[in-house]
């Protein structure tokens, strides 16, 4: 397999990842380093690099989309953002200097984590009725658009929030993926925040974060240019076309099999991670 | 340009427009680096199974430059991913004069940290 056919390849797994992450709203990144590295036998370090890559482009790129609509809350992202950058900051360094198939382990830790998450229904929890004092503070409050006018809400567990996000950056940098999935967990979860406003949020601070450990993988040489071309190029347009089938598709069966799928890349990235092959 | 006091939903607008057109222009770039990368190279064996991470003169922004200039398809894919790095970095450094022009001396502070964090890591690579 020459150059072309290889980056040929590359690009249309990766469309597959990018169509199949915003679609089912686990994003691309979480697939693509197990495609990269067990599919095309790609050293982890560099599947990391582009898979980075990769999660800016689809982060900026949706996120320009959802904060014209409003539901981001730019106030919270950025505050937050102090924690997710340091974090993916921490991530990206300790990544140079463990051996790579301990990153794999975690990995597949990871993805198996992710796997159980999107099997459970989403949360159906009260919205808070307080903040607390540090979200008054900071005027962290906002308001989303409803079809009958804004509707205002409360922001809770600042600190907790800020601490996960720390843990999320780490992982984004460590792992090269967007780690959505923990952000909008704390959002969520422990913030009491909208889900809207949560999944917006959390996709308006993902390429941020991205960029902080970018800085370190360039610097450390796992940014390939011939890899992540196809891997930026082919996840970006699977993003864009997912994004415009998503609003009506159902997406509940193929969110179970894409579970499945990323169970099964979980385990496979221990056990290859583990015996040493990665 | 409005002046002083923006409010949030413009400062949305325009946030927006910048994420997007740094992602159209950044993809645009790449793509054309990877044809010429491709011309150049397509029919060398591809080499990614044992890791030996990028020559020194593409780990920095001067050296990706230059390179980009000589007309490489490599250094020109980088310049592209250069200026995909640089979007959410001017967007956050759009922020810290979107909330001067509000007088939220909070969040400039809050924002400079941002920035901080995100120019150490492009120019020292984490030390």
């Amino acid at each position: 397999m020459n150059l072309l056919e290889f980056t040929l390849l590359v690009g249309l797994g990766s469309l597959a990842a990018g169509f199949l992450g915003s679609l089912t709203g686990l994003g691309g990144g979480v697939v693509l380093v197990p495609l990269l590295s067990l599919v095309f036998g790609v050293d982890i370090r560099y599947a990391i690099g582009a898979s980075l890559i990769s999660v800016i482009a689809t982060s900026s790129g949706a996120a320009a989309a959802y904060v014209k609509e409003g539901y981001a809350n730019l106030r919270l992202g950025m505050f937050l953002e102090i924690a997710t950058t340091v974090g993916a900051l921490v991530g990206a360094v300790v990544a140079t200097r463990v051996p790579p198939a301990w990153i794999a382990v975690v990995f597949g830790v990871v993805l198996i984590h992710s796997a159980y998450l999107s099997s459970r229904a989403p949360s159906s929890r009260e919205e808070a009725g307080t903040s607390d004092a540090w979200a008054t503070r900071l005027r962290l409050d906002g308001s989303y658009p409803t079809p009958s006018g804004p509707k205002a809400y409360h922001v809770r567990a600042v600190p907790t929030g800020f601490g996960l996000m720390f843990g999320a950056g780490a992982l984004s940098g460590l792992l090269g993926i967007g780690s959505g999935a923990i952000k909008v967990l704390a959002m969520d979860r422990a913030m009491h925040l909208p889900f809207k406003v949560s999944t917006t949020t959390s996709n308006f601070m993902i390429g941020v974060t991205a960029a902080a450990s970018a800085g370190v993988y360039l610097n450390r040489g796992y940014i390939d240019p011939g890899l992540a071309m196809p891997v930026m190029l082919g996840v970006l347009c699977g993003a864009l076309v997912g994004v415009r089938v998503l609003a009506r598709a159902r997406t509940r069966p193929l969110r179970i099999i894409f579970s499945l799928v990323i169970l099964v890349l979980g385990v496979e990235m221990i056990y290859n991670g583990l015996t040493g092959r990665l | 340009m409005r002046g002083p006091g923006w409010t949030d939903q413009q400062v949305d607008q325009i946030v927006g427009n910048l994420l997007r057109v740094g992602v159209i222009v950044a993809a645009a770039v790449v793509l054309a680096g990877g044809a010429l990368y491709l011309v150049q190279h397509g029919q060398t064996m591809p080499d990614y199974r044992v890791f030996h991470g990028e020559p020194a003169y593409l780990r920095g922004i001067s050296g990706i430059v230059s390179d980009a200039r000589a007309r490489h398809g490599r250094g020109l894919i980088l310049f592209g991913l250069l200026l995909l790095l640089a979007t959410p970095i001017t967007r956050v450094a759009f922020s810290v004069l979107a909330f001067a022009l509000q007088r939220d001396r909070t969040y400039v502070v809050v924002t400079l940290i941002v920035l901080a964090v995100l120019f150490y890591s492009l120019i020292s690579g984490g030390g």
